[in-house]
């Protein structure tokens, strides 16, 4: 069968890493269903943005691809039920995020029949549907963006559609190691990739889309080049680029794909791209085709510290312990759970954790990584050479360690992604990304100390005005009075002193 | 040769008389900008409006910074880092703070206790306390400010400070 072939003319990425890929492990298997478990932990803020807010009570019965939460506030997703079942509690649970540790999770306790609700009857196909209502309907679906940023699908294309556009581009960049979950979803679900595509171009009124793959997944760009010829759609063109990390970003996609740098603090969009993940793709084409919302999503549990390391279909909701033994649990030498890849995953003390959206992998090591002691900065720049973004990491943990925002913000800190390059080559050993992102956590707490401090300022400038507002009224009130009882005379004054001593008098009669 | 040099003189002491008298009428008809550094004065003060400063708030103490007649280091929940930013603004030295600073924290009301006098509500600087004559008060915790001058007024004493998370 032939393949269209992968197109190589690209843009330039800067630094960057060529790091170890440990992902054929747990490629070897197709993908596997994980049964429906006995319970389901459905964290309320699975997204960026404000948490939803439950529409179900506790005791309440709910069915498979039911809705439990709303969006709430201007940037937030739904959440769905994962399968039937009833709400056994709504309260703080451990889930993996990178700041706290506990979130408010609703807890389902499954009775295994994975009974659908009823599917809604506006099943329109897609390309009968004006771009806005497809947009609306495709939030609705509580589709988040899959590759782990898990910003709200539908407002980011809403976003998109008030800036002029060009690109429609589909990340199947995978490129943190060990995590094969986008590769795999692409050779077993091609199809569903590509329709994801067809509707966005629709909902985006664009016709031009990419689909971009690492050079390391010749599997999945075959089965793309096969899904697409069998489409026969010329609007969709598979790109193939070479395998460095991060060229996953999405600012570094669009850099490699269009050769346009995305500005800083800017958008894809700003130079007329919108990048998607593959995964999210196939998720909005079952959501729009198909009636499912975002309930399940692939994830590769994987690592040396795991009997059988594998790509899963799981359920939202399903606990990393679940996970983790359904693929064979852990071996003797297991060490550390990690959430996410080993680049920007987070380490977890526990597996009652949920796997929720944004879980594209379950890492489990042996043994710690041994980082050599810190030791103080030689200037060698090593890390400005790999810096995707580049800036310059040696300047930002100077003034970070000296706390200097200005500096900060100067040097670029706020575009730092946070790829983990710079500490991997750093020859002191130093922790420069958790350091940016202390930093970075830092700008927060000063922008909501400033806001509060405003806030107090404009509420006690409203009291003073409140207060002066109020004495004037009594001051007026009383001149008026004054004036009254002048204008009136001293025979007024007598007159109600009379009527008040009849008043008096009558009382003491009866 | 006299008189070039005489006209000169003449020409640029009249022109020196002239914008004199042109400055003094702009700075007494045209407003100041002390109202300016006021405001940027205000925007470093941590607006807790707590008067610990002996000023009734934080808008008055930066009016009182600006005329001179205060120093800057009266100010313990802005701490050192305040009194350094007042020096670099204003361009004067720094210097400690005259009290230890303090930790940021809300006040609340137990409010099994509270006899709903009304007194802390009148007392808050920032309206941050909401109550009824006579029923329950309550903090109203994001908009506190930690300033204490709801605690001694309280008759009962059921306000507390907590530390802020």
């Amino acid at each position: 069968m032939s393949t269209p072939a992968a197109t190589y003319d690209l843009g330039k990425l800067y630094g960057g890493l060529r790091l170890p890929a440990e992902k054929t492990v747990s490629t070897s298997l197709e993908i596997q269903r994980i049964p429906v478990p006995d319970q389901l932990v459905l964290p309320l803020a699975q997204h960026v943005g404000e948490p939803a807010h439950p529409v179900v009570g506790i005791g309440e019965y709910v069915l498979k691809g039911q809705l439990l939460a709303e969006p709430y506030g201007s940037l937030s997703a739904p959440v769905h039920a994962s399968s039937s079942g009833k709400v056994v509690a709504i309260e703080p649970w451990p889930v993996s995020r990178r700041f706290g540790e506990n979130a408010p999770c609703i807890v389902i306790e499954c009775d295994g029949d994975d009974t659908p609700v009823a599917p809604s009857e506006d099943m329109a196909p897609y390309n009968s549907l004006p771009p806005n209502a497809l947009l609306k309907r495709i939030l609705q679906g509580g589709i988040v963006g899959l590759g782990g940023a898990v910003f709200p699908t539908g407002q980011k294309l809403m976003q998109a559609t008030t800036m002029p556009l060009e690109y429609l581009i589909l990340n199947g960049v995978e490129c943190e190691p060990y995590i094969s979950c986008d590769d795999m979803l692409m050779r077993e679900q091609a199809a569903e990739v590509l329709g994801g595509a067809q509707i966005l171009m629709h909902a985006l009124a664009l016709d031009a889309c990419y689909v971009v793959v690492e050079s390391d997944k010749p599997d999945a760009i075959m089965a793309i080049g096969e899904a697409l010829a069998e489409l026969g759609d010329e609007r969709i063109v598979l790109k193939q680029v070479p395998t460095i990390y991060p060229s996953g970003g999405e600012d570094q996609l669009v850099q490699l794909v269009t050769n346009r740098e995305v500005p800083s603090g800017g958008l894809p969009t700003d130079v007329g791209c919108v990048v998607q993940n593959v995964g999210t793709s196939a998720a909005i084409y079952r959501w729009i085709c198909e009636g499912e919302p975002l309930i399940s999503r692939v994830t590769t549990v994987t690592g040396p510290g795991v009997r059988s390391p594998m790509n899963v279909m799981a359920r939202i909701g399903t606990t990393i312990a679940d996970v983790v033994s359904f693929a064979g649990g852990y071996n003797e030498e297991a060490e550390q759970l990690i959430i996410g890849g080993p680049m920007c995953g987070k380490s977890v003390t526990t597996d009652r954790v949920p796997l929720v959206k944004a879980t594209n992998c379950v890492l489990v090591l042996t043994e710690k990584p041994v980082y050599g002691n810190e030791q103080p900065c030689i200037r060698c720049g090593e890390c400005a050479l790999v810096c995707p973004i580049q800036l310059l990491p040696q300047q930002l943990y100077w003034y970070a360690c000296a706390d200097n925002e200005s500096k900060l913000r100067t040097y670029g800190l706020t575009d730092c992604i946070e790829c983990g390059c710079c500490d991997l080559v750093c020859p002191s050993h130093i922790p420069l990304t958790s350091d940016f992102r202390n930093a970075k956590a830092r700008f927060q707490e000063l922008a909501d100390e400033k806001a509060r401090a405003e806030r107090a300022r404009l509420r006690f400038e409203s009291r003073n005005e409140r207060i002066a507002n109020e004495q004037q009224q009594r001051e007026r009130e009383l001149d008026e009075q004054k004036a009254a009882a002048k204008k009136a005379g001293p025979s007024a004054i007598d007159e109600i002193l009379n009527r008040r001593k009849n008043k008096q008098q009558d009382k003491d009669d009866e | 040769m006299w008189t070039s040099i005489l006209t000169a003189t003449l020409i640029i002491t009249a022109i020196a008389l002239a914008a004199g008298v042109l400055l003094s009428a702009a700075s007494q008809k045209l407003p100041g900008n002390s109202n300016q550094v006021v405001d940027q004065v205000d925007a470093l003060l941590p607006q807790t409006q707590c008067a610990q400063c002996g000023y009734p708030g934080c808008r008055p103490y930066a009016e009182a910074i600006v005329s001179g007649e205060v120093s800057i280091n009266l100010c313990p929940p802005g701490g050192d880092e305040t009194v350094q930013r007042l020096a670099d603004l204003l361009g004067r030295d720094p210097e400690p703070l005259a009290e230890a600073a303090i930790v940021a924290s809300v006040a609340v009301i137990d409010e099994a206790i509270c006899i709903g006098c009304t007194h802390c509500r009148s007392a808050c600087p920032v309206d941050a306390i909401t109550g009824a004559h006579q029923f329950m008060h309550t903090v109203i915790r994001s908009e506190c400010t930690g300033c204490e001058l709801c605690i001694a007024p309280c008759p009962v004493d059921c306000i507390s400070m907590v530390p802020m998370i």
